[in-house]
């Protein structure tokens, strides 16, 4: 039986680990390469890399960050973050990343999904869908440019969209949810899920090892991604893992 | 020295750094005199069968590796374990290498209940090993696997089988007769124990293990 996934995010900015993670026992704590060895020895299933980098040197230096994480790790791993082009995705796969994650992008040029998983099957094509409840419409809307910009696409059908272009996994983050640790958005996850034949990643909300047991068992979620939960160490992915597992939930 | 034969199909990066931590000597080639000198070969893969078979004929390598077959290991991974069979129903129906006996077909994406799952098969799976014995799973125990795969095989030779996981049908996980063997999840993707069958692989090949 297929295990649920636990999926911790790391952002990158110029080539460092950035937003702050508190482990006293890396001697570097911002790089990404050490960090990624370090959730793997954790019993991560796979790992997200999100580059916020801001100017083009930053994005070159994504490259080889790809490139070294690639030549460590032996889980899949996706990179996300600024991939604009076919060429971009065909340079981050080609340095070693298993997926690449689509964002605006894909809003912007659907064909972007549709080349991506022609060139390079759909398995590797992850779009990540920002979505935020309207309540004068009763329903998600899809932002995009980190969570700035609203546009006019339904989460559910957007979701449906990207998988008819080919999209492999939707990565569904609640905007609500985001940072409030009071658990994932499980109404979102159950209506995208049902909407989609591919796996879908929840994000968003995650604070404690319940949350990733609610997620999975009420809203059939494949995999759960986290951040500041596993960096801080307020939780962490074994800690989960055993929680999961006492519960009954099939993990690796 | 292990062979990976490029063929023009492969993720062929992921492969050779996993060798590279393992420290075993490789080399990458499309060159049969070349290949001819390594102990073993990886046949890697992901992609469509049909496109897969037309650049193994393209280059001449079917001939090539159904001789090297004969004399010394080889392994498939993903598509690559499928192209040792002997057809897939991928984009109409394509003869493979006929290495071993079986058909590859599509998960149906619904179960005997009428259930609905997901296709593709993704994510970390169960190993249930069927023979323990076998050279690639020596000192290894059952743990999880990473697959990421729309077809699957299906075959009457059930000697095939090494070990499976369970996707509301059987799966072939990793199958072999003689030396030749197949994965059909990724060993370079599956942590400790997916680096220890591709150890023992490498290990077979040069002769530290016998069959």
């Amino acid at each position: 039986m297929l295990a649920k996934r636990i999926i911790p995010c790391l952002d990158v900015k110029d080539g460092r680990v950035v937003k702050g993670i508190q482990f006293e026992a890396l001697q570097e704590a911002g790089d990404p390469v050490e960090l990624a060895k370090f959730y793997n020895r954790e019993g991560a299933d796979e790992l997200v890399f999100l580059d916020i980098s801001a100017s083009s040197e930053g994005r070159e230096t994504m490259v080889d960050v790809v490139r070294r994480v690639a030549e460590q790790l032996s889980i899949p791993f996706t990179v996300g973050g600024g991939i604009k082009t076919l060429d971009d995705i065909k340079r981050m796969l080609r340095a070693g990343a298993d997926k690449v994650s689509l964002n605006s992008s894909a809003v912007l040029n659907p064909r972007l999904i549709e080349e991506g998983a022609a060139y390079f099957g759909s398995q590797c094509i992850v779009v990540a869908i920002d979505a935020k409840y309207h309540p004068a419409t009763e329903s998600y809307h899809v932002y995009t440019h980190g969570g700035k910009q609203l546009t006019e696409l339904d989460a559910i059908e957007w979701a449906q969209k990207a998988v008819t272009c080919g999209a492999g996994e939707i990565l569904l983050t609640s905007m609500d949810k985001d940072g409030e640790k009071s658990g994932f958005h499980r109404e979102l996850t159950r209506a995208v899920n049902d909407a989609v034949s591919v796996p879908v990643i929840a994000s968003g909300g995650a604070g404690k090892a319940k949350d990733f047991y609610d997620v999975f068992t009420d809203a059939h979620a494949d995999a759960a991604l986290a951040a500041s939960i596993f960096h801080f160490k307020e939780t962490s992915i074994s800690h989960v893992k055993d929680y999961l597992k006492a519960k009954g939930v099939v993990v690796r | 020295m292990i062979g990976i034969l490029d063929y023009g199909m492969g993720n062929l990066h992921s492969v050779c750094s996993a060798l590279k931590r393992l420290h075993v000597p490789y080399i990458v080639s499309s060159n049969h005199d070349e290949l001819r000198q390594s102990n073993g070969i990886i046949l890697p893969g992901v992609g469509a069968f049909r496109d897969a078979m037309v650049c193994l004929k393209r280059d001449g390598h079917i001939a090539f590796l159904r001789e090297y077959a004969e004399s010394k290991p080889m392994l498939g991974i993903c598509l690559g374990m499928q192209l040792l069979f002997d057809e897939s129903e991928e984009n109409g129906l394509t003869p493979g290498l006929s290495l071993l006996k079986g058909r590859v077909i599509r998960f149906t994406g619904s179960d005997v209940m009428r259930e609905t799952y997901k296709v593709p098969h993704m994510g970390w799976n169960h190993l249930d090993f069927k023979k323990p014995e076998s050279p690639l799973l020596q000192g290894l125990s059952e743990d999880y696997a990473y697959f990421v795969h729309s077809y699957y095989v299906m075959t009457s030779d059930e000697s095939l089988l090494i070990a499976t996981a369970g996707y509301h049908v059987e799966v072939p996980a990793i199958v072999g007769k003689g030396h030749v063997f197949g994965t059909q999840f990724h060993p370079e993707k599956s942590g400790p124990s997916g680096l220890a069958i591709l150890k023992n692989f490498c290990s077979l090949a040069q002769g530290g293990v016998r069959t």
